[in-house]
Protein backbone atom coordinates (compact mmCIF):
# COMPACT_ATOMS: atom_id res chain seq x y z
CA UNK A 1 0.00 0.00 0.00
CA UNK A 2 1.47 3.22 -1.20
CA UNK A 3 0.84 6.97 -0.40
CA UNK A 4 -2.00 8.38 -2.62
CA UNK A 5 -1.37 8.80 -5.81
CA UNK A 6 -2.55 11.99 -8.20
CA UNK A 7 -3.53 15.48 -7.11
CA UNK A 8 -6.82 16.31 -5.34
CA UNK A 9 -9.71 16.70 -7.66
CA UNK A 10 -12.25 19.22 -8.01
CA UNK A 11 -12.42 22.15 -5.43
CA UNK A 12 -14.89 22.04 -3.03
CA UNK A 13 -13.77 24.39 -0.28
CA UNK A 14 -15.21 27.87 -0.05
CA UNK A 15 -12.86 30.74 -0.26
CA UNK A 16 -14.32 33.51 2.33
CA UNK A 17 -14.15 31.13 5.91
CA UNK A 18 -17.50 29.22 6.00
CA UNK A 19 -17.13 25.78 6.92
CA UNK A 20 -18.73 23.17 4.06
CA UNK A 21 -21.05 20.34 5.56
CA UNK A 22 -22.61 17.66 3.47
CA UNK A 23 -25.92 15.30 2.95
CA UNK A 24 -26.04 11.92 1.34
CA UNK A 25 -28.65 10.59 -0.78
CA UNK A 26 -28.20 6.43 -1.07
CA UNK A 27 -29.24 5.08 -4.37
CA UNK A 28 -29.97 1.16 -4.39
CA UNK A 29 -31.18 -1.22 -6.64
CA UNK A 30 -29.82 -5.03 -7.87
CA UNK A 31 -27.04 -5.20 -10.22
CA UNK A 32 -27.40 -3.60 -13.44
CA UNK A 33 -30.60 -1.52 -13.08
CA UNK A 34 -28.12 2.03 -14.07
CA UNK A 35 -27.55 2.98 -10.24
CA UNK A 36 -23.80 3.64 -11.96
CA UNK A 37 -25.41 5.58 -14.90
CA UNK A 38 -27.92 7.57 -12.63
CA UNK A 39 -24.65 8.72 -10.31
CA UNK A 40 -22.62 9.63 -13.50
CA UNK A 41 -25.60 11.50 -14.99
CA UNK A 42 -25.80 13.90 -12.10
CA UNK A 43 -22.10 14.09 -10.45
CA UNK A 44 -19.93 16.73 -10.65
CA UNK A 45 -16.61 14.26 -10.69
CA UNK A 46 -16.33 11.24 -12.56
CA UNK A 47 -18.07 8.60 -9.85
CA UNK A 48 -15.84 7.01 -7.87
CA UNK A 49 -15.37 3.21 -7.99
CA UNK A 50 -13.73 1.93 -5.13
CA UNK A 51 -13.36 -1.22 -3.27
CA UNK A 52 -13.48 0.07 0.15
CA UNK A 53 -14.48 -2.13 2.67
CA UNK A 54 -12.15 -4.89 3.45
CA UNK A 55 -14.09 -6.71 5.94
CA UNK A 56 -14.30 -9.48 8.04
CA UNK A 57 -18.32 -10.14 7.43
CA UNK A 58 -18.20 -11.32 4.31
CA UNK A 59 -15.30 -14.31 5.48
CA UNK A 60 -17.75 -17.06 6.69
CA UNK A 61 -19.24 -16.43 3.09
CA UNK A 62 -15.61 -17.17 1.30
CA UNK A 63 -14.92 -19.91 3.81
CA UNK A 64 -17.90 -21.90 1.36
CA UNK A 65 -15.71 -21.68 -1.89
CA UNK A 66 -11.94 -22.14 -1.49
CA UNK A 67 -11.88 -20.61 -5.11
CA UNK A 68 -12.72 -16.79 -3.32
CA UNK A 69 -8.91 -15.32 -2.79
CA UNK A 70 -9.86 -13.79 0.68
CA UNK A 71 -7.15 -10.76 0.27
CA UNK A 72 -9.08 -9.86 -2.86
CA UNK A 73 -12.22 -9.57 -0.60
CA UNK A 74 -13.70 -6.40 -1.12
CA UNK A 75 -16.80 -4.62 -1.11
CA UNK A 76 -16.99 -2.18 -4.78
CA UNK A 77 -19.10 0.72 -4.07
CA UNK A 78 -19.46 3.75 -5.99
CA UNK A 79 -20.08 7.24 -5.54
CA UNK A 80 -20.25 11.03 -7.02
CA UNK A 81 -20.54 14.54 -5.66
CA UNK A 82 -22.33 17.47 -6.79
CA UNK A 83 -21.76 20.91 -4.98
CA UNK A 84 -25.43 22.27 -3.89
CA UNK A 85 -24.31 25.84 -2.73
CA UNK A 86 -20.67 27.05 -1.43
CA UNK A 87 -21.11 25.36 2.24
CA UNK A 88 -22.99 22.32 0.88
CA UNK A 89 -22.12 19.18 -1.15
CA UNK A 90 -24.58 16.55 -1.81
CA UNK A 91 -22.93 12.98 -1.80
CA UNK A 92 -24.78 10.35 -3.79
CA UNK A 93 -23.86 6.59 -2.71
CA UNK A 94 -24.58 3.67 -4.91
CA UNK A 95 -25.37 0.27 -2.49
CA UNK A 96 -23.13 -2.94 -2.92
CA UNK A 97 -25.80 -4.80 -4.93
CA UNK A 98 -25.34 -8.45 -3.40
CA UNK A 99 -27.48 -9.14 -0.18
CA UNK A 100 -25.00 -10.28 1.74
CA UNK A 101 -23.24 -7.06 1.85
CA UNK A 102 -26.06 -5.42 4.26
CA UNK A 103 -24.07 -4.75 7.28
CA UNK A 104 -22.31 -1.84 4.58
CA UNK A 105 -25.85 -0.78 3.62
CA UNK A 106 -26.33 0.02 7.24
CA UNK A 107 -22.76 1.55 7.17
CA UNK A 108 -23.65 3.56 3.72
CA UNK A 109 -27.27 4.71 5.09
CA UNK A 110 -26.39 5.86 8.05
CA UNK A 111 -26.86 9.77 8.23
CA UNK A 112 -28.70 9.98 4.71
CA UNK A 113 -31.51 12.22 3.83
CA UNK A 114 -33.44 9.74 2.11
CA UNK A 115 -32.66 7.04 -0.78
CA UNK A 116 -33.74 6.07 -4.15
CA UNK A 117 -34.44 2.38 -4.96
CA UNK A 118 -33.74 1.75 -8.93
CA UNK A 119 -35.99 -0.69 -10.52
CA UNK A 120 -35.66 -2.24 -14.00
CA UNK A 121 -38.88 -3.55 -15.27
CA UNK A 122 -37.43 -6.41 -17.24
CA UNK A 123 -35.97 -7.52 -14.05
CA UNK A 124 -38.16 -6.32 -10.79
CA UNK A 125 -36.50 -9.11 -8.97
CA UNK A 126 -33.05 -7.71 -8.64
CA UNK A 127 -34.81 -4.61 -6.99
CA UNK A 128 -36.71 -6.99 -3.97
CA UNK A 129 -33.95 -7.16 -1.70
CA UNK A 130 -33.55 -3.39 -1.89
CA UNK A 131 -36.61 -2.70 -1.50
CA UNK A 132 -37.38 -5.07 1.29
CA UNK A 133 -34.19 -3.41 3.49
CA UNK A 134 -35.61 0.14 2.86
CA UNK A 135 -38.93 -0.97 4.44
CA UNK A 136 -37.88 -3.38 6.89
CA UNK A 137 -34.94 -3.10 8.26
CA UNK A 138 -33.86 0.92 7.85
CA UNK A 139 -35.40 4.46 9.02
CA UNK A 140 -34.31 6.05 6.09
CA UNK A 141 -37.50 7.44 3.78
CA UNK A 142 -36.84 5.87 0.27
CA UNK A 143 -38.54 6.16 -3.06
CA UNK A 144 -38.80 3.55 -5.78
CA UNK A 145 -37.18 4.79 -9.23
CA UNK A 146 -38.19 2.84 -12.50
CA UNK A 147 -35.31 3.19 -14.60
CA UNK A 148 -36.87 4.38 -18.22
CA UNK A 149 -34.25 2.45 -20.24
CA UNK A 150 -34.04 4.28 -23.87
CA UNK A 151 -36.65 6.62 -22.47
CA UNK A 152 -39.30 4.02 -22.91
CA UNK A 153 -41.69 3.45 -20.24
CA UNK A 154 -43.26 -0.60 -20.61
CA UNK A 155 -45.40 -0.84 -17.99
CA UNK A 156 -47.93 1.34 -16.12
CA UNK A 157 -46.40 2.29 -12.48
CA UNK A 158 -49.46 0.89 -10.86
CA UNK A 159 -48.90 -2.62 -12.55
CA UNK A 160 -44.93 -2.30 -11.16
CA UNK A 161 -46.48 -1.00 -7.51
CA UNK A 162 -48.42 -3.86 -7.34
CA UNK A 163 -45.85 -6.11 -8.71
CA UNK A 164 -43.10 -4.97 -6.10
CA UNK A 165 -45.62 -5.20 -3.51
CA UNK A 166 -45.06 -1.36 -2.53
CA UNK A 167 -46.81 0.57 0.69
CA UNK A 168 -49.16 3.52 -0.66
CA UNK A 169 -46.65 5.93 0.82
CA UNK A 170 -44.03 5.01 -0.73
CA UNK A 171 -43.70 7.50 -4.19
CA UNK A 172 -43.03 5.72 -7.06
CA UNK A 173 -41.11 7.64 -10.30
CA UNK A 174 -39.88 6.83 -13.42
CA UNK A 175 -36.71 8.97 -15.05
CA UNK A 176 -34.17 7.93 -17.78
CA UNK A 177 -31.43 7.92 -15.37
CA UNK A 178 -28.98 9.03 -18.12
CA UNK A 179 -30.52 12.41 -18.11
CA UNK A 180 -29.45 14.64 -15.21
CA UNK A 181 -32.63 16.36 -15.37
CA UNK A 182 -34.61 13.63 -14.96
CA UNK A 183 -32.50 12.35 -12.18
CA UNK A 184 -32.57 16.03 -10.41
CA UNK A 185 -36.16 15.39 -10.32
CA UNK A 186 -36.29 12.18 -9.03
CA UNK A 187 -34.15 13.15 -6.33
CA UNK A 188 -36.12 16.02 -5.61
CA UNK A 189 -38.80 13.24 -5.16
CA UNK A 190 -36.75 11.83 -2.63
CA UNK A 191 -36.56 14.78 -0.81
CA UNK A 192 -40.07 16.02 -0.40
CA UNK A 193 -40.86 12.24 0.55
CA UNK A 194 -38.58 12.77 3.60
CA UNK A 195 -39.83 16.76 4.41
CA UNK A 196 -43.38 15.01 4.39
CA UNK A 197 -43.10 11.72 5.98
CA UNK A 198 -40.44 13.23 8.76
CA UNK A 199 -43.06 15.92 9.12
CA UNK A 200 -45.87 13.90 10.73
CA UNK A 201 -43.52 12.37 13.23
CA UNK B 1 9.40 -9.19 5.45
CA UNK B 2 6.02 -9.41 4.35
CA UNK B 3 3.13 -8.74 7.03
CA UNK B 4 0.37 -11.17 7.23
CA UNK B 5 -2.23 -9.11 5.81
CA UNK B 6 -4.73 -9.25 8.17
CA UNK B 7 -2.19 -7.81 10.59
CA UNK B 8 -1.48 -4.92 9.31
CA UNK B 9 -4.27 -2.73 9.15
CA UNK B 10 -3.94 -3.03 12.79
CA UNK B 11 -0.69 -2.32 13.15
CA UNK B 12 -1.64 0.64 11.60
CA UNK B 13 -4.19 1.48 14.12
CA UNK B 14 -2.81 0.34 17.08
CA UNK B 15 -5.02 -2.37 17.15
CA UNK B 16 -8.12 -0.03 17.03
CA UNK B 17 -10.90 -0.27 15.67
CA UNK B 18 -13.06 2.59 16.78
CA UNK B 19 -13.16 6.32 16.48
CA UNK B 20 -13.99 8.91 18.83
CA UNK B 21 -15.88 11.29 16.38
CA UNK B 22 -18.51 10.53 13.96
CA UNK B 23 -17.09 9.64 10.83
CA UNK B 24 -19.63 8.94 8.01
CA UNK B 25 -18.87 7.93 5.26
CA UNK B 26 -19.50 11.64 3.38
CA UNK B 27 -18.45 13.65 6.57
CA UNK B 28 -15.99 16.30 5.09
CA UNK B 29 -12.85 16.18 6.54
CA UNK B 30 -9.59 18.83 6.05
CA UNK B 31 -6.22 20.07 7.05
CA UNK B 32 -6.41 23.69 8.78
CA UNK B 33 -2.98 24.10 8.35
CA UNK B 34 -0.04 22.27 5.95
CA UNK B 35 2.64 20.83 8.49
CA UNK B 36 5.24 19.25 5.47
CA UNK B 37 7.92 18.58 8.83
CA UNK B 38 4.53 16.42 10.05
CA UNK B 39 3.79 14.93 6.78
CA UNK B 40 7.14 13.28 6.80
CA UNK B 41 7.18 11.56 9.93
CA UNK B 42 3.74 10.02 9.22
CA UNK B 43 3.28 6.16 8.13
CA UNK B 44 2.50 6.11 4.72
CA UNK B 45 -1.31 5.69 4.83
CA UNK B 46 -1.11 8.48 7.58
CA UNK B 47 0.86 10.77 5.23
CA UNK B 48 -1.43 9.93 2.41
CA UNK B 49 -4.48 11.33 4.22
CA UNK B 50 -3.36 13.77 5.52
CA UNK B 51 -1.93 15.10 2.52
CA UNK B 52 -5.08 14.38 0.30
CA UNK B 53 -7.21 16.00 3.04
CA UNK B 54 -5.63 19.35 1.96
CA UNK B 55 -8.45 20.10 -0.19
CA UNK B 56 -11.51 19.39 1.61
CA UNK B 57 -13.52 16.25 0.88
CA UNK B 58 -15.47 13.28 2.02
CA UNK B 59 -13.87 10.37 4.34
CA UNK B 60 -15.16 7.95 1.25
CA UNK B 61 -13.19 10.11 -1.14
CA UNK B 62 -10.27 9.92 1.19
CA UNK B 63 -10.27 6.34 1.58
CA UNK B 64 -11.01 5.61 -2.13
CA UNK B 65 -7.82 8.49 -3.18
CA UNK B 66 -5.56 6.61 -1.12
CA UNK B 67 -6.24 3.08 -1.52
CA UNK B 68 -7.12 2.64 2.25
CA UNK B 69 -10.16 0.45 3.87
CA UNK B 70 -13.04 2.73 5.52
CA UNK B 71 -12.07 0.92 8.15
CA UNK B 72 -8.33 2.37 8.89
CA UNK B 73 -9.33 5.38 7.43
CA UNK B 74 -11.62 6.28 9.99
CA UNK B 75 -9.56 5.42 12.57
CA UNK B 76 -5.89 7.20 11.00
CA UNK B 77 -8.52 10.43 10.41
CA UNK B 78 -9.62 10.22 14.02
CA UNK B 79 -6.19 10.43 15.39
CA UNK B 80 -5.16 13.06 13.26
CA UNK B 81 -8.13 14.98 14.42
CA UNK B 82 -7.56 14.39 17.72
CA UNK B 83 -4.35 16.05 17.38
CA UNK B 84 -5.90 18.69 15.81
CA UNK B 85 -4.08 17.49 12.72
CA UNK B 86 -7.20 18.05 10.94
CA UNK B 87 -10.60 19.08 11.03
CA UNK B 88 -13.93 16.87 10.83
CA UNK B 89 -16.27 19.09 9.81
CA UNK B 90 -18.90 19.51 12.42
CA UNK B 91 -22.69 18.80 11.22
CA UNK B 92 -24.35 21.95 10.72
CA UNK B 93 -27.71 20.45 11.13
CA UNK B 94 -28.41 18.17 14.01
CA UNK B 95 -30.15 15.54 11.31
CA UNK B 96 -29.67 14.53 8.43
CA UNK B 97 -33.77 15.11 8.33
CA UNK B 98 -33.53 18.77 9.20
CA UNK B 99 -36.27 21.44 7.27
CA UNK B 100 -33.65 23.97 6.17
CA UNK B 101 -31.24 21.50 5.04
CA UNK B 102 -33.62 19.21 3.26
CA UNK B 103 -35.16 22.56 1.49
CA UNK B 104 -31.92 23.66 0.82
CA UNK B 105 -31.01 20.35 -0.85
CA UNK B 106 -34.43 20.13 -2.31
CA UNK B 107 -33.93 24.10 -4.24
CA UNK B 108 -30.11 22.75 -4.92
CA UNK B 109 -31.49 20.05 -7.36
CA UNK B 110 -34.39 22.06 -8.63
CA UNK B 111 -31.44 24.23 -10.43
CA UNK B 112 -30.69 20.90 -12.05
CA UNK B 113 -33.58 19.86 -12.92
Amino acid sequence: MTACSGSPEGETVPTDGTVPTSAKIVVAGGFGVGKTTLVSAISEIPPINTEAWMTAASEPVDHLDPGIDKRTTTVAMDFGRRAIADDLVLYLFGTPGQARFWPMWDDLCRGAMGALVLVDTRRLDASFAAVNYFEQDSDVPFAVCVNLFHGRQTHHLDDVREALSLSPEVPLLAADVREPGAVARALVGVVEHTMSSTARQ
Amino acid sequence: MATHWKVRPYLLTGGRTHVRHRLLVHTLVSVPYYDAAFAGGLLPEARGLYEQARVTRSVAELSASCGVSLGVTRVILGDLAASDRVRIHPETYDSPYDRNLLERVRDGLLRLA
